[in-house]
């Protein structure tokens, strides 16, 4: 990795300036993963007075435990869900605000302040209206004939938490596609346009292609926001039920770990979620490095 | 372009407007909500037009909060948060300059092993080292303090790459220049390379304090007394009981999501600018 | 004030690369030396290695009687202009040129008039509240050389200050720097590619190579007798043309030639040492096609090809003469006109 041409000599000074983020990230990022890594590989009794080393026993149950791999499915639909709901509804607004040439900033506006708002707020924003006592969506879906409770329906609590998910995640998505399509070369369009083609082909022929590097940095995002950022959702709202429906990988290591106090097993979990981050950084590197060449 | 489809134009207007109000539902529901008396909300079906019970609402949640769900006032967990967010955003950006600093103007030992134990943060979200991390927390005795809810998150490989990023595209002969000129590093770090920064410091303050003002997880774990309570944790004590008061709910749900919604309506370009280039 | 003096410098990178290969150089106080040569010849470099943003790999550097090898640019008491003139975007035009002072400890009114005159001598002193942004290219070169005038430096050290600007203020601001240069006697040494520019700047020009020193002299020394093939090319517009003294034989050369010193296979003849009239003195004769008539108001260029040759050649003349592209012209050259080299060893024969 490069520095300047010319850099100051430095036999204490830099290390004195590195030192606060090291220290940092050592007490709080490494030694807790080392932990973590550690911990997986042990087995406390049911008193917490003996641990043994097991080896890989502990991942080995996991991967034999049915609410454990139920979680894998719970949350790649989850992440599925989430990330195409939200991008879809972004690249249609984005698409739509680029056309406007002087309410494009008005409309842009208010389609960025979600973003601010929190994961634990937006969850219990979307609980609150799709509350089945008191809220506004059951209301109108019973006036349709269907009766919406998630608090017996795990595929409605799928549905709410996916729902808060994805509407936090559109101000996102849109900032990215917008500024995506408004690198494209106003010229190419021009040209489509002069060869014939219709906007509907135009925006599948010409820009949708174009906007490939910036859905595929998207995908990655979202997938990464809708595994681990989304912790909050699901614990201010159906705390993983009912009956495990929304019982996602990060929720279910903070449950079996600080409430059901298996240590072993939810130290277990963390390595393999830490494996997915890994993998999921890579590949976004990788990708952002062949970007800058483009 | 010469587009000659006047009712396009409708439709995109038409689609833009229901992704406003899509996008805006939710919190409207919550601002009205907020308006109501509890009775009010639970009579059938949820109104949807504002209420009079505002003033009534907001006031209560300020000043005395919900002492039986074991929520403190509004008042006092809007200042937590911000002092966490500040403590944070701060934090973050003095050690992520500092760290840069070093990498792009320094020469030295283990630069590489240095840059890779940074770059190990970003593969190591608090979400699943949850519980190592929260004992760490707790043997240097840092539950239940600000410290406690921001040192523990200080540590930004994003920012510090932002700012590498940045330091590599200021131009050799500004550092040349200003050794000439006599200025030794921590000079050149204050007169040149800081002034430099000013735009990109803005507009990562604004995506940091907005990170940690809605930090959710870590303030649950580690806090417990109701005096370091967060706003944003807070309010999951409230509706986690059995009936909850979801008119202050709603008002507690407006005044967590205003500090941060204003600070991106009002600094819209730069917080554009902080998102689409940290890229995450 | 003060002389430079560099003994057998040398930089090599890590690796195997040598950007300087051992340089001697005596700068005389209050002389003005311009390094000059291609790009990648090593002469920013050296520049570089004076100003002490390079390390000294070999060698001894001195300024005055002091050896500088291992000092800070800041202790070195030079000041330096740079290309892209690098003034501090965020400051003023007066902090650019007070900052130097500041961090030397100089007292507020001392700096204060110490600005005040440097911005006067250049003409900024309307400029002082101005960020550089504000500025035009030309102004920018100002603030720079301000930046370094305002030091009283030992030695002022110039990398190519010029090349950014547009052809029309390069010649003014060349100007400009002469004089200036002229009335405060300070050292300096500049670096430029451009030989017109090198010309017209010296008191000595240095030609640099590949690392090396092909000629030290004073401008009209190394235009009259350039010490090699390399100088006589890089030195004059358009440049030297070469020819085989086997060729010119073979056209018939009067036994002009039979005296050349010893070794010599190449004779350089510049493009205004061939005259379409014949001379009165002995004179070859060579015959050729001309390729290309280029007028350029005062003068013109004829591009020829020679009579029974491949050979590019070029023949400046003044004003526009009345011929034609396809005609055959004959030209003549004296005797005292002919640089001899040897194409061997690159360098000149005889001295």
């Amino acid at each position: 990795m490069q520095t300047k041409r010319m850099t100051y000599p430095g036999r204490f000074l830099p290390y004195a300036l590195l030192a606060p983020q090291v220290i940092v990230t050592l007490i709080f990022f490494i030694w807790p993963a080392g932990q973590a890594l550690y911990q997986s590989l042990l087995r406390e009794d049911a008193f917490g007075l003996k641990t043994t080393f097991v080896g890989l026993e502990n991942f080995a149950r996991l991967f034999r435990d049915g609410s454990y791999l139920n979680s894998l499915s719970v949350t790649a639909v989850f992440a599925i869900g989430t990330t195409l709901l939200s991008m879809t509804v972004a690249l249609l607004m984005a698409s739509t605000v680029n056309r406007m040439i002087r309410s494009r900033s008005t409309y842009t506006t208010l389609l960025v302040w979600p973003y601010a708002i929190a994961p634990a707020l937006a969850g219990v924003l979307w609980w609150f209206i799709f509350n089945p006592s008191i809220g506004i969506v059951p209301y109108m879906l019973e006036m349709v004939g269907y009766r919406w409770n998630h608090r017996n329906s795990g595929s409605d609590a799928m549905l709410l938490v996916i729902f808060a998910a994805a509407w936090k995640q559109i101000s996102y998505n849109f900032l990215f596609f917008l500024a995506g399509l408004q690198s494209i070369p106003q010229s190419l369009i021009e040209a489509a346009s002069i060869d014939g083609a219709s906007p509907t082909k135009r925006f599948w022929t010409i820009i949708f292609p174009l906007l490939t590097p910036t859905t595929f940095f998207l995908l990655v995002v979202n997938v990464v926001y809708a595994m681990f950022d989304t912790f909050a959702i699901i614990h201010a709202t159906t705390a993983g039920g009912p009956a495990q429906a929304t019982n996602i990988l990060v929720y279910k290591v903070y449950a079996d770990g600080f409430v059901g106090l298996n240590l072993g097993s939810s130290a277990a979990q963390s390595v393999i979620l830490m494996v997915i981050v890994v993998a999921l950084t890579m590949i976004q590197f990788r990708f952002i490095e062949r970007r800058v060449n483009y | 372009m010469v587009e000659n489809r006047p009712w396009a134009n409708l439709i995109a207007h038409i689609v833009l407007i229901s992704g406003v109000a899509l996008v805006a539902f939710p919190v409207y529901v919550a601002i009205v909500a907020s308006t109501h008396s509890l009775s009010g909300l639970l009579q059938g079906t949820l109104p949807l037009l504002p209420g009079g019970h505002g003033i009534e609402n907001y006031t209560r949640m300020w000043q005395s909060g919900v002492s039986n769900a074991g929520a403190p006032p509004a008042a006092q967990m809007l200042w937590n948060s911000f002092i966490m967010a500040m403590a944070i955003t701060v934090g973050k950006l003095s050690i992520s300059l500092l760290s840069a600093f070093a990498i792009v103007y320094f020469r030295f030992r283990f630069r590489m092993f240095f840059f890779w134990i940074i770059f190990v943060t970003l593969m190591l979200p608090v979400e699943v080292r949850i519980i190592p991390t929260f004992q760490v927390a707790a043997d240097l005795k840092m539950l239940n303090s600000f410290a406690g809810l921001s040192i523990p998150l200080i540590a930004s490989a994003t920012a510090t790459f932002l700012f590498r990023q940045f330091f590599m595209t200021i131009p050799e002969e500004m550092l040349e220049a200003a050794r000439v000129d006599g200025a030794g590093p921590l000079k050149f770090f204050k007169d040149i390379l800081m002034p430099l920064s000013v735009t990109n410091i803005a507009a990562l303050f604004v995506i940091m304090f907005i990170y940690g003002w809605n930090q959710y997880l870590w303030p649950l774990i580690i806090t417990t007394d109701p005096d370091y309570y967060t706003i944003v944790m807070g309010i999951q004590r409230m509706t986690s009981e059995e009936n909850p008061q979801w008119q202050l709910v709603m008002a507690a749900v407006v005044m967590a999501a205003l500090p941060p919604v204003l600070v991106i309506l009002f600094m819209q370009r730069l917080f554009v600018k902080g998102l689409t280039e940290t890229e995450k | 004030m003060a002389s430079i003096t560099l003994e057998g410098l040398k930089k090599t990178y890590s690796g195997d690369v040598h950007a300087v290969k051992g340089i001697d150089l005596q700068i005389e106080d209050g002389e003005f030396v311009v390094l000059v040569g291609p790009s990648g010849c090593g002469k920013s470099t050296l520049l570089r290695m004076v100003a002490g943003l390079e390390t000294i790999t070999e060698g001894t550097l001195k300024i005055g009687d002091r050896v500088v090898n291992k000092l800070e640019p800041a202790e070195r008491d030079i000041a330096m202009v740079f290309q892209n003139y690098a003034l501090y975007p965020h400051m003023t035009v007066y902090n650019n040129l007070a900052y130097g002072l500041k961090n030397r400890g100089f007292k507020k009114d001392d700096i204060e008039k110490r600005v005040r005159i440097a911005a006067k001598m250049l003409e900024i002193e309307e400029f002082l509240e101005r960020k550089p942004r504000k500025l035009s290219g030309g102004q920018r070169q100002r603030v720079a050389m301000g930046r370094a005038l305002v030091r009283e430096p030992a030695a002022f050290l110039f990398d190519e200050p010029l090349s950014n600007l547009d052809a029309k203020l390069r010649v003014q601001m060349r100007v400009e720097i002469k004089q200036l240069q002229r009335r405060l006697k300070t050292t300096s040494l500049y670096v430029t590619h451009d030989q017109l520019e090198a010309m017209t700047l010296g008191d000595r020009l240095v030609v640099l190579n590949a690392g090396q020193i092909e000629q030290v002299g004073t401008p009209m020394e190394i235009y009259a007798r350039p010490a090699s093939m390399f100088v006589a090319g890089f030195i004059g517009s358009p440049a030297m043309n070469m020819l085989p003294v086997d060729y010119l034989n073979e056209q018939g050369a009067n036994g002009l030639l039979d005296n050349l010193p010893d070794g010599t296979d190449t004779v350089g003849i510049r493009p205004d040492d061939m005259h379409l009239a014949t001379p009165a003195a002995p004179h070859l004769i060579v015959d050729s096609t001309l390729a290309l008539f280029e007028a350029a108001g005062a003068e013109s260029h004829l591009y020829v090809t020679l009579a029974d040759s491949d050979q590019p050649t070029v023949i400046r003349v003044s004003g526009q003469p009345p011929v034609a592209e396809g005609e055959t012209l004959r030209f003549f050259v004296t005797r005292d006109a002919l640089h001899p080299f040897n194409s061997t060893t690159g360098k000149r024969t005889g001295d």
